[in-house]
């Protein structure tokens, strides 16, 4: 019996050596990448698209969406129940802006509850929740942030986001429907950030639309807030007739093959022309 | 005190203390193993272009003086100015756009190969270039500057690890890759100049793509304190491809 209470002794000793050992090796291990801070948008890559009216290059866009953004005139912008739907958490990725990223703590384990991407002047913020809480029912409210939860994949943080407003996935016009989702992935090199984006619409994409874009850590303060889109009146009374162009009458739609001499399927975001072969295309009938 | 809680806790003291060895052990065979065979993932395959972004800077060539988001000094744009394709031709210039720092951008498919044990390959279709990722290789190597320059690279593997919660996962992982010795080239193909002293660092990581493809996105950071007044940073992706049967070398091209 005494050897027995020895013995049991030591396996205690043991298992408590053993699992403070296993947690500080699990702590190691853990690291944590932190993505916390002021993130300058560099910006030599362009990845607004809205420089002209009539510019959907680099899109996959399926035919509904091209004649829907075809419809779309900029004066929609005056209307007060319009004036924000430009600016969906796509444009993230999009904008010209620098990120602001803050965390928040679980304050007894420690553990990290969400990411916070600060908002700029029109996007609205994007809060990561890393607390495994569910997205929720597909008929909950959908906002202009949408939902977005996360998890670690190494050090890449990816984001899931849902419950997004109909929209645009190009402030130009290219819409986006409520079902669209968007994946964005955050991986820190050193002082580089780079974050990508996988949007999938089913009504408006005809394959998942895929963005990136890098930013540099900065010592000079990303503001964490903006102001909010505040919707105001711009000169055009309420009711009445919602501006828009009728089918083929889009006066825009071959400015930038004027200017760019650039195919008109091009400008319009037909799928293929975003592979090599359309540009081995483009060399048989160069278009200048 | 029955017997069974002095089995629990023996076995989770096994447990335990068997995790410390398996890290240790795995810890020194990747210390041990050649960089192809400690690689945290697969880079090796067909991957084509996916041009979503710079659509009018990359699938076509600008005109001259379009040089949006280019962080040019004074110098770069008088070079820049006086770009003449067909000159760059006649001197064998032809090749001025495909070299290290503007090569991820240029629409086309990559290759990816293992040269040997400790040397990642790229090769690719638009202007038939080769680039070599060499591995725990000194920063540069003696010769003269070329278009793809000489490459050093590294693994980065993630920090996080095991334990780490079931909303973790170990996959992940990216190559760091310093080039210099390049020759002076174009960042893009309307005369933007990079010079001889540029050096190019770039971070090659992967990502699913929806319906169970992959991404290869590729960060470049362009560093050039002649041309450039900041760093010039830019991220392409590319998609994988199933085989090689798109694969359709063609020459560099000064005009197109």
């Amino acid at each position: 019996m005494g050897s027995n209470a020895v013995l049991r002794k030591m396996v205690i000793r043991a298992a408590l050596i053993a699992v403070l050992l296993g947690a500080a090796t699990a702590r190691a291990a853990l690291g944590q990448v932190d993505l916390a801070g002021s993130w300058a948008a560099r910006n030599n890559e362009i990845l607004a698209g809205d420089g002209l009216p009539v510019d959907y290059t680099g899109m996959p866009l399926n035919d509904e969406a091209r004649t829907k953004a075809l419809s779309y005139s900029e004066s929609q912008l005056s209307m007060i129940e319009r004036q924000c739907q430009g600016w969906p958490a796509f444009y993230l990725v999009q904008g010209p802006f620098g990120l602001r990223i803050w965390s928040e703590i679980e304050p007894v384990k420690g553990s990290v509850v969400s990411w916070t991407i600060g908002a700029w002047e029109d996007r609205a913020p994007m809060t990561i929740w890393m607390d495994g809480r569910p997205h929720p029912s597909e008929y909950a409210l959908h906002t202009r942030a949408g939902f977005t939860t996360g998890a670690w994949e190494g050090d890449t943080l990816v984001a899931r986001t849902t419950h997004m407003q109909a929209g645009f996935l190009r402030k130009t016009g290219p819409p986006s429907s409520d079902l669209a989702t968007l994946t964005t992935r955050f991986s820190r090199h050193g002082d580089i950030l780079t974050v990508l984006a996988i949007i999938e619409d089913p009504v408006y994409l005809a394959e998942p639309w895929v963005l990136s874009k890098s930013f540099q850590l900065s010592a000079m303060p990303v503001p964490p807030v903006g102001p909010p889109c505040m919707s105001t009146f711009e000169g055009r009374e309420a009711g009445g007739s919602v501006p828009h162009y009728l089918p083929e009458k889009n006066p825009f739609v071959d400015e930038m093959t004027r200017k760019y001499q650039i195919p008109r399927e091009a400008v319009l975001g037909e799928p293929q022309t975003l592979y090599p072969e359309y540009r081995k295309k483009l060399k048989a009938a160069p278009p200048r | 005190m029955t017997r069974q809680p002095v089995l629990i806790v023996v076995v989770a003291a096994l447990v335990a203390i068997g995790r410390l060895p398996q890290v240790q052990a795995q810890d020194r065979g990747n210390a041990a193993a050649t960089p192809r065979a400690s690689a945290p993932i697969d880079f090796t395959g067909y991957w084509v272009a996916f041009v979503t972004e710079d659509w009018r800077y990359r699938m076509v060539t600008p005109p001259k003086g379009d040089y949006d988001g280019v962080p040019m000094t004074a110098e770069a744009r008088q070079i820049a100015e006086s770009w003449d394709a067909a000159a760059d031709e006649a001197a064998g210039n032809q090749c001025r756009s495909y070299g290290a720092a503007a090569i991820m951008r240029v629409p086309g498919r990559l290759h990816i190969t293992w040269e040997d044990d400790r040397t990642l390959r790229i090769d690719t279709d638009a202007g038939t270039q080769t680039r070599l990722f060499h591995f725990d290789a000194p920063p540069a190597a003696p010769g003269g500057p070329t278009w793809q320059g000489f490459s050093s690279a590294q693994w980065e593997r993630p920090a996080r690890g095991r334990g780490a919660g079931p909303e973790t996962s170990m996959a992940g992982g990216s190559i760091k890759v310093v080039t210099r010795m390049m020759r002076a080239g174009y960042l893009r193909r309307n005369g933007v100049p990079y010079s001889e002293n540029a050096e190019l660092t770039e971070y090659f990581e992967l990502s699913p793509y929806p319906g169970g493809g992959q991404l290869l996105v590729v960060t470049a950071v362009v560093e050039d304190p002649r041309y450039l007044r900041q760093p010039f940073i830019v991220s392409s992706q590319f998609k994988k491809e199933a085989d090689g049967s798109r694969w359709d070398p063609t020459q560099c091209s000064a005009r197109w």
